[in-house]
C-alpha cells in the first residue's frame, strides 16, 4: 500500500473559522514518517486548533488533511490506535494509581507497550503504586506522557509536554523522546521551550496568525539572513554596540586592533565582547516580532527583516 | 471487512486486533467501581444516602406507631413502609444522579477528551458506566435490606414471587436510571453546575413520587404529575414486592398495576437510550 510511503501527516490549504474569526488560514504541512516536527508559535496563533484538527477533535472548515492515510474527521478506532495524544491540559482527577491508570489505557490498544517498562521510561517506578492525585505537577505530566505512549503509537502528538518539569526532568524526557524517535515514531511537538524544539525537532514550522510563516530544518529556519552571526561589544565611549556580520572573526580582529590603537590600557580587549550565532530562539523571536510590527501588511514575507550587515570598516566608523 | 488495508498497523508483527468492545467494557466496569468507592462524596450522597434517610424516618416516626392501609387491617412498621421507597430512591440516585454528575465532571475535567483520543469505543465506556451503576446499586440495595432486617426489624418477604418482582423492577429501573443519567449529563454546561442541575430534579422527584411522603396522602394532581416520571413507578413496583397485599388499595388505582410499572420503566429506558445516543460526545464539538 502507498500508506507506507505516504507522509504521516499531509495538510493542504487547511482553514478553520469559528463564527467570523479565522483561526487557521490556509496551512500546508507535511510530516514524513519517523520525523519529528516542532510546531512553534505564540499562544493564539492557531497551533492548538491545527493540532486538534489533526487529532480528530475538531472539524476543519476547508482543506485537505490526511493523518496516517486517513481523514481525521472520519478516522475509526483502528486509526486511533495508531495515535498517541498528550494534551496540553490533562484531567485533574486522580482516583487511580499510576499503574492502574496505565493498565487501563493499555487495555484499549491492540499493541500496548509493557506497563512497567513505560513506568520506568518516564521515571515513576517509585510512584507506580501512588494515586495520581498525590503526585506533583511534574510527575502528573509524566503520567500524561506515559498514557500517550502506552499504546505504542506510530504518530505521537506532544502538546507542551514538559510544562512544569524541572531542568533535570526535562533532560530525562528528552532522552525518552530520542528513544521513541529511534524506534521510528513520528512526532508532532509543540513547545514554548525553543531549546527543546531545537534538541528534539528534525524540522520546525512557525505559525503566526493562522499561517505558517517559516518552515525548515532546525538549523536553517528563517533562512540565511536570520542566521548571520551577531557581534556585541561596548565601545570606547561605553555604548553598547551590536553588528551582524558573515565574517565575525574579521570584525573582532578589527575591533581588537582599534582598542589597542586607542591605547586605553585594555591590551586591545574590547569590553564585553561576544560573538553570537542566532539560536532557534533568536530566529523565532525575530520572526514573531517582524510579523507583529504594526506597519506590516498581510502577505508578510517569510524571512525576518534582516539587520543590514555591515563590513568591519563601516562598523568602526 | 478489509481488515488488512484498513489497519495501518498491519505491517507490524502479528497484525494486532483491537480489544473487544464487551471485554473492554467489563474491564472499565471494575475500574469504575473502584473509582466510585474512592470518591467520598459519591459514597455518601449516592451510596449511603437512602440508608441515612431510612434511619432518620424510622427514628423520627416510629413513635407514631404502625402504618396500616385502612381501619381494621394489619399495619407495618414505619421502617417497613419506607423501605420500598428508599430502595427505589437508591436506584434513581445511583443511576440518574450518580452518572449525570460523574459524566458531566469527566467532561469538564478533560477525562472524556482524553478517552476520545484513544481507541476506546463509546459503547465500552457505556458498558462500564452501566456496570458500575448496576454493581453499586446491588450493593446499595443489599446493604439497605440487611440493615432494615437486622437494625430496623423489618420483616422481609418470604415468597419467591415478591423477590422476582423486586428483581425485575430493580433491573429495569437501574438500566433506565443509568441511561437517563447519561442523557442528563449533557445538560449542565460545566462540571460545577452539574450538581446544581441534577440534585434538585432528583430531590423533587423523591418528594412527589412517594419516597419521603406517603404517596396516597398526596393530592391527585401531584400523583398524576409524578406518574409521568419513572421514580413513581419504581417505588410502586418496590411497594408491590415488599408491602402486604392489603396495601394495594392505597395505590392510585387500588392495585399494584405491575404491567404499567413495566411499560413506564421500559418507555423511560428507551427515551434514555435514544437521548444518550444522540447527545453523547467525547467533547463538546464546535461547529
Amino acid at each position: 500500500m502507498d500508506q507506507i510511503q505516504s507522509p504521516a501527516v499531509r495538510v493542504r490549504g487547511l482553514r478553520k473559522a469559528y463564527g467570523g474569526v479565522t483561526a487557521v488560514d490556509g496551512i500546508d504541512l507535511d510530516i514524513a514518517r519517523g520525523e519529528t516536527l516542532a510546531l512553534l508559535g505564540p499562544n493564539g496563533a492557531g497551533k492548538s486548533t491545527t493540532i486538534e484538527i489533526l487529532e480528530g477533535y475538531r472539524r476543519r472548515s476547508s482543506g485537505e488533511v490526511s493523518v496516517l492515510g486517513a481523514d481525521p474527521a472520519t478516522g475509526g478506532r483502528a486509526w486511533r490506535a495508531e495515535l498517541g495524544i498528550v494534551l496540553q491540559s490533562a484531567p485533574e482527577t486522580g482516583l487511580y494509581t499510576v499503574r492502574e491508570q496505565l493498565r487501563q489505557f493499555a487495555g484499549y490498544s491492540p499493541h500496548p507497550r509493557d506497563v512497567d517498562e513505560v513506568i520506568a521510561a518516564v521515571g515513576l517506578e517509585r510512584k507506580a503504586g501512588t494515586r495520581i492525585s498525590k503526585l506533583s505537577g511534574g510527575q502528573r505530566r509524566r503520567v500524561d506522557v506515559a498514557l500517550g505512549i502506552i499504546g505504542r503509537p506510530q504518530l505521537l502528538f506532544l502538546d507542551e509536554p514538559t510544562t512544569g518539569f524541572d531542568p533535570e526532568a526535562r533532560r530525562e524526557f528528552w532522552g525518552l523522546i530520542e528513544q521513541l524517535k529511534a524506534e521510528g515514531t513520528t512526532i508532532l511537538l509543540t513547545t514554548h521551550y525553543l531549546d527543546e524544539a531545537a534538541q528534539l525537532g528534525d524540522r520546525a514550522a512557525v505559525i503566526l496568525d493562522g499561517r505558517i510563516v517559516a518552515e525548515g530544518a532546525i538549523d536553517q529556519l528563517g533562512g540565511r539572513a536570520a542566521r548571520v552571526p551577531i557581534v556585541r561589544w561596548r565601545d570606547a565611549s561605553g555604548a553598547r554596540r551590536e553588528q551582524r556580520t558573515e565574517r565575525p572573526a574579521e570584525l573582532v580582529a578589527a575591533l581588537a586592533a582599534d582598542a589597542e590603537a586607542a591605547g586605553d590600557g585594555r591590551d586591545g580587549e574590547p569590553a564585553e565582547l561576544e560573538v553570537i550565532r542566532p539560536s532557534l530562539e533568536d530566529v523565532y523571536l525575530e520572526l514573531v516580532s517582524a510579523a507583529s510590527a504594526p506597519a506590516e501588511t498581510p502577505g508578510v514575507s517569510s524571512a525576518p527583516t534582516p539587520t543590514p550587515t555591515a563590513t568591519p570598516e563601516e562598523a568602526r566608523a | 471487512m478489509s481488515a488488512v488495508t484498513a489497519q495501518p498497523a498491519a505491517d507490524r508483527a502479528g497484525a494486532a486486533r483491537l480489544p473487544g468492545v464487551l471485554a473492554t467494557g467489563l474491564r472499565r466496569m471494575t475500574y469504575e467501581v473502584r473509582g466510585y468507592f474512592r470518591s467520598p462524596d459519591t459514597v455518601f450522597f449516592t451510596f449511603l444516602f437512602p440508608l441515612v434517610m431510612l434511619g432518620i424516618f424510622t427514628a423520627a416516626f416510629s413513635s407514631a406507631g404502625e402504618i396500616a392501609p385502612g381501619p381494621g387491617t394489619e399495619g407495618v412498621s414505619v421502617g417497613a413502609y419506607y423501605l420500598p421507597g428508599m430502595l427505589a430512591a437508591g436506584v434513581l440516585l445511583s443511576g440518574v444522579q450518580g452518572l449525570a454528575v460523574d459524566i458531566a465532571g469527566e467532561k469538564g475535567d478533560g477525562t472524556l477528551k482524553r478517552l476520545g483520543g484513544t481507541p476506546l469505543s463509546p459503547v465500552s465506556y457505556f458498558i462500564g458506566k452501566l456496570g458500575q451503576v448496576f454493581v453499586t446499586g446491588v450493593l446499595q440495595a443489599a446493604l439497605l435490606l440487611l440493615v432494615s432486617a437486622t437494625v430496623f426489624g423489618v420483616a422481609l418477604p418470604t415468597s419467591g414471587e415478591a423477590w422476582l418482582t423486586f428483581a425485575w423492577v430493580f433491573v429495569l429501573g437501574t438500566v433506565a436510571s443509568a441511561l437517563l443519567g447519561i442523557a442528563l449529563s449533557s445538560v449542565p454546561r460545566s462540571s460545577r453546575s452539574a450538581t446544581a442541575v441534577v440534585v434538585p430534579i432528583v430531590l423533587v422527584l423523591q418528594f412527589i413520587s412517594g419516597v419521603y411522603l406517603q404517596f396516597s396522602a398526596l393530592p391527585e394532581w401531584m400523583q398524576n404529575l409524578a406518574s409521568l416520571f419513572p421514580l413513581k413507578w419504581m417505588a410502586q413496583g418496590m411497594r408491590a414486592a415488599f408491602l402486604p397485599e392489603d396495601f394495594a388499595v392505597l395505590e392510585q388505582h387500588g392495585s399494584w398495576d405491575l404491567g404499567w410499572v413495566a411499560v413506564w420503566l421500559l418507555a423511560w429506558l428507551v427515551i434514555g437510550l435514544v437521548v444518550s445516543r444522540l447527545t453523547f460526545r467525547w467533547i463538546r464539538r464546535d461547529a
